[in-house]
């Protein structure tokens, strides 16, 4: 119950947000695992656009299109080789009205 | 695609990458600056308080037509606990000057407005192109980059990279390391939309003046965290963050944060009824002066959040970013005035002349801050705002307790937190710190 009223809020607050999706160019990818590390799963709560979700097999998994591109999943799990992160192709992406 | 070489590529148009792109065109530089984003600012974000001279010391007469929203008369410092606040407020009438020092900004607005003085200097700017890699010739110096565009590289003597926090391009050309958790912050933010007199009403503003409130405490629950309230003209800036490696421990979500900020009883009143508009993230260099990378190389210089200029204490960015930018430009501009070559030795003049500026004397005084706020960060953010809380409320309830017994039991209670040797010792590593 909670963790359904907190995603509805962080939609809520994505959806005033500008996005030009590039579709089927994933800019962050996760890499097949059999179970997360601490900072990957960390990333289901740390994440602001809460991209990153638990499947029911204990895996993570991302949707990218609500990404803002603060760079935090590659902060933590870049260097473990757990995700792939690029820019998204230019002029895509979040497009931020105010900034 | 681009035949010619330039004297200079920018990569970014932020607060670095357009003082610098700005800088070197004024100069007589052929400079292209590339954007991945729709527009200068689309992918930009900041609080954002701007301050002026260091604006000046690019653009003297920026006033005249720079989207600036307030400037700032009155600061307020909080201290908060989970229905309290103990404040500091600084508010002058000597700020209303002919040339007001801080102003409030919306970063899309006014990179779009930086960017075109940089055009209009003559720069080539070129939006919706994201750099996919740096260009090195046999020797490994950088002479170039490679877009997301069709065409093959583009070619230039000199790469000054204002590619912004996360420094994708640098670190993966192992110019220097990815920043760690615990050297940057993860902030969010909403924009508040309210009449222009509302604000004014509720903040005791005339006209374009502005205040802002940053606040410590129980907010960010045991994190090492600030957040923010700055005042635009029809809108309030509000938000918070903590660094990236609290937020991964505690397995705590910023928006989740930034809700009870929202709806703290002392701020829920100054935004009640407002229009939300935009919700966004961003990272912040919370390293300070040991955080800094290598600045420079063949055919390269790092300037601004890439380069992890950050004055944490006293939240200051974007001006080390632009000075950061600049001095890397005017760096440039000599080594290239004297036909030298743009060679790692020549380019260390950018490293002798930032560290001469206020952007490394301030981070070097600061140097041991970011360890010491950043370790048991709970006893700063969350311990001593609770005790200062009741110690406030203490002096100020009367209920018949005599006032020596209050003090008594104002004292306990910090000893009984932190006993006497740790309130010595936190204080003696703060003046330390500081110093």
């Amino acid at each position: 119950m909670t963790i359904a009223v907190t995603k509805s809020r962080v939609e809520d607050k994505l959806y005033q947000n500008r996005y030009l999706v590039d579709p089927g160019r994933p800019h962050i990818k996760v890499r097949p695992h059999e179970r997360p590390s601490a900072n990957l799963l960390a990333l289901t709560h740390v994440c602001p656009a809460k991209c990153y979700e638990l499947n029911d097999k204990g895996q993570v998994e991302i949707t990218p299109d609500g990404c803002m591109e603060c760079g935090t999943c590659r902060i933590l799990c870049e260097t473990s080789g757990e995700i792939e992160w690029d820019y998204p192709r230019g002029g895509f992406g979040v497009l931020f009205k105010f900034g | 695609m681009i035949e010619e070489k330039f004297d200079a590529i920018v990569i970014g148009a932020g607060m670095s990458g357009n003082a610098a792109a700005y800088t070197m065109a004024s100069q007589g530089l052929n400079v292209l600056q590339l954007e991945r984003g729709e527009y200068p600012g689309s992918k930009n974000v900041q609080g954002a308080i701007m301050y002026a001279n260091m604006l000046e010391e690019i653009i003297p007469d920026f006033r005249d037509d720079a989207p600036l929203e307030r400037h700032l008369v009155e600061q307020r410092l909080w201290v908060m606990d989970d229905t309290s606040h103990t404040g500091i407020h600084y508010r002058s009438d000597d700020f209303n000057e002919a040339k007001p020092n801080r102003y409030t900004i919306i970063r899309a607005q006014f990179d779009k407005w930086f960017s075109r003085k940089a055009r209009e200097a003559g720069a080539t700017v070129l939006c919706e192109t994201t750099v996919t890699e740096l260009v090195r010739d046999a020797k490994g110096r950088v002479v170039g980059v490679r877009t997301d565009r069709a065409g093959g590289a583009i070619f230039a003597d000199v790469v000054v990279l204002a590619e912004g926090v996360s420094g994708l391009l640098g670190t993966r050309a192992g110019l220097r390391e990815i920043p760690k958790p615990q050297t940057v912050a993860l902030a969010v933010k909403e924009m508040h939309f309210l009449p222009e007199e509302v604000i004014e009403q509720r903040f005791g503003l005339k006209g374009d003046e502005g205040c802002v409130i940053e606040a410590v405490g129980t907010t960010s629950r045991g994190m090492a965290g600030l957040g923010f309230l700055y005042t635009n003209k029809e809108s309030i800036s509000l938000g918070i963050g903590c660094l990236v490696s609290d937020f991964a421990a505690m397995m705590e979500s910023p928006y989740v944060l930034l809700d009870a900020l929202k709806n703290h009883p002392s701020i829920r009143p100054l935004i009640a009824g407002a229009e939300v508009k935009e919700y966004a993230a961003h990272l912040i260099p919370e390293g300070g002066y040991k955080a800094i990378p290598q600045l420079f190389g063949d055919g390269w210089v790092v300037v601004g959040d890439a380069a992890q200029l950050n004055n944490a204490v006293h939240r200051e960015g974007s001006n080390l970013a632009m000075t950061s930018g600049r001095i890397a430009a005017e760096a440039i501009v000599k080594v290239k005035n004297r036909n030298g070559p743009m060679t790692k030795r020549n380019l260390a003049l950018y490293k002798a002349m930032l560290d001469k500026s206020f952007v490394v004397k301030d981070l070097r005084k600061y140097k041991d801050m970011p360890a010491l706020l950043h370790t048991n960060s709970c006893n700063f953010f969350t311990t001593y705002p609770r005790l200062m809380s009741q110690a406030a409320q203490n002096f100020m309830r009367v209920d018949g307790t005599p006032k020596i017994e209050k003090e008594k039991a104002t004292t306990a209670a910090f000893i009984k937190a932190r006993s006497r040797w740790g309130l010595v010792s936190d204080a003696v590593r703060l003046a330390f710190a500081w110093r």
